[in-house]
């Protein structure tokens, strides 16, 4: 029973990384860039939360339904200030401004909210669900981080696959020119990404407090590495990957804080991205396509 | 009123200036032709025409009488021009029909449902594999996807830059075959070739490009019968 209470936590916990490689992989495939300060925006996303519950008493829902628009309009106005007018720089000066970008946003939150934890209350008040006349429990938030996240892949993969817009937005992942060529306005599909993958970013942020409740300006920062660590195991660029990755990456983290040790947790889950990187530097779901000429 | 006219044409990319001061014009219903060597300034024209370059101060680009600089890339496709560009550029990792539904991007879904029968009948090789990853395609067959891609958005002038790059003999003179078919329907062609034989084959008129200029112009049929055409450019 232990070890199918630690897959389903890994799984829970790998759900959130996974909703949050998905914003670091789809901007990486459209804009080619890494946006370090992804992790940041889940804490933005966290607090926007806490204070509608909190301290406006509104009813969760709404406190997830604004913390998920805040966050999708401080990603669009983050790229249009920070990242557009770098379109054409080399990426080393975009990767610069992303860790800036970050760096504003913790400073930020520190100011308006100051250096002590919030404890975050679970927005959901479920009861945990009980299986094998009790011997194993898993809680309401577990079973719906799951849940969420296969709905956004679900949701996600159609919109990538059958709908105009986003067939368009892999048009543009794919070649920027060619996409131009076609009609597509570049700068707006790269808008629209950042929305998304900012406003998955807010969901992620709320289902990670609703588990490990304390809320600190530096929440975002951990799970965002290791998100990206996620995005890169699974094939960076890749949506199917990200989840896997995501997945994979925190099923290994849950055994490796209850077998091996909670202090060395986080190593081992580095310690795998360098191995995938040495086997497999695509990722796992990672292609290289050979183009033909 | 010429469809496309072009005049003092000037680009630079950074201090080199690729092309210098030419002008040309291309009629309704017409094939023209840009031909000449590597670096004469070929691609370079049609990519400032599709709006991904800008030309210098001066530079005239006029289509059906309305000017087209200033206007962002994306929305030129809009205008009734496409541009096929060198190299193919599909989308790889998109099947044969979603890169058909892309060059249909600005129009709506049931005019673009016509279209795409019309392409398939110009490529019924398309039409087999309409399910198929482009990148999977054939260096032919992906060079028909991207002449069929251009054609989704029922452009007034398609700019094809060199539709015979990188393939077998045969399949050029097929592809030739789809452009004269095009033709013949009214299509208006601008063409970029570096094989001059088959683009002045083809041709109505025909431009010699030389490193930014225009060396020579004239009906194709003149240029091929011309001495310093043969000697620079069929080889013989």
């Amino acid at each position: 029973m232990e070890i199918l209470t630690n897959l389903i936590n890994g799984m829970s916990l790998g759900s959130v990384y996974a909703i949050i490689a998905l914003g670091y992989t789809m901007v990486y495939g459209i804009a080619k860039m890494l946006n370090f300060a992804h992790g940041d925006v889940i804490m933005v996303g966290a607090y926007i939360c806490f204070c509608a519950i909190s301290y406006l008493g509104l009813p969760a829902i709404a406190g997830v339904i604004l913390s998920v628009v805040g966050c999708t309009v401080l990603g669009i106005v983050v790229e249009r200030l920070a990242y557009k007018p770098l379109r054409d720089a080399p990426s080393l000066n975009v990767l610069i401004t992303a860790i800036g970008v970050s760096y504003f946003l913790q400073n930020a939150a520190l100011l308006i909210m100051g250096s002590d934890p919030k404890s975050f209350s679970s927005i959901i008040s479920l009861p945990a669900l009980r299986l094998f006349d009790g011997q194993l429990v898993i809680s309401a938030t577990t079973v719906l981080t799951i849940v969420v996240c296969v709905v956004i892949m679900v949701a996600l993969t159609l919109f990538t696959t059958k709908t105009k817009m986003g067939k368009a937005m892999r048009a543009c992942s794919e070649d920027r020119g060619a996409a131009t060529l076609m009609g597509i306005n570049v700068n707006s599909t790269i808008s629209m990404v950042f929305a998304i993958g900012s406003g998955l970013a807010a969901i992620a942020g709320v289902l990670l407090c609703s588990a490990y409740p304390t809320l600190m300006p530096t929440t975002g920062s951990m799970p965002g590495i290791k998100a990206f660590t996620a995005a890169v195991l699974g094939g960076i660029g890749s949506i199917p990957g990200a989840a896997l990755g995501g997945v994979l990456l925190g099923i290994i983290e849950i055994f490796a804080r209850a077998y091996i040790g909670t202090q060395l947790a986080d190593a081992v889950v580095f310690a795998v991205l360098i191995v995938m990187l040495l086997i497999k530097p695509a990722g796992l779901l990672g292609k290289n396509v050979s183009e033909k000429v | 009123m010429s469809l496309l006219h072009i005049e003092n044409l000037n680009v630079s990319y950074g201090a080199i200036r690729a092309v210098k001061g030419i002008s040309f014009d291309v009629e309704e219903g017409e094939i023209v032709t840009l031909i000449g060597a590597n670096g004469a300034g070929k691609t370079t024209t049609l990519n400032t025409i599709a709006g991904l370059l800008k030309p210098t101060a001066y530079s005239q680009v006029t289509f059906e009488g309305k000017s087209l600089l200033g206007i962002p890339a994306h929305k030129i496709v809009g205008h009734g021009i496409a541009l096929c560009p060198e190299g193919r550029r599909v989308f790889t990792g998109m099947s044969v029909q979603d890169n058909l539904e892309m060059g249909a991007f600005t129009r709506d879904d049931a005019e673009a449902g016509e279209t795409i029968e019309f392409v398939f009948e110009h490529f019924p090789r398309l039409k087999e594999r309409r399910n198929q990853l482009a990148g999977t395609l054939s260096g032919g067959e992906q060079q028909m996807l991207a002449m069929g891609r251009a054609l989704m958005s029922k452009p007034r002038l398609l700019m094809l830059d060199e539709p015979s790059m990188g393939l077998a003999p045969i399949l050029v003179q097929e592809i030739f075959d789809i452009i004269q078919a095009l033709h013949d329907q009214g299509t208006t062609i601008l063409l970029v070739e570096q094989n001059a034989q088959m683009a002045l084959s083809i041709a109505d008129r025909a431009y010699v490009l030389e490193t930014g200029k225009i060396s020579m112009e004239g009906p194709a049929r003149e240029l091929l019968a011309d001495e310093r055409v043969k000697k620079a450019y069929l080889g013989g």
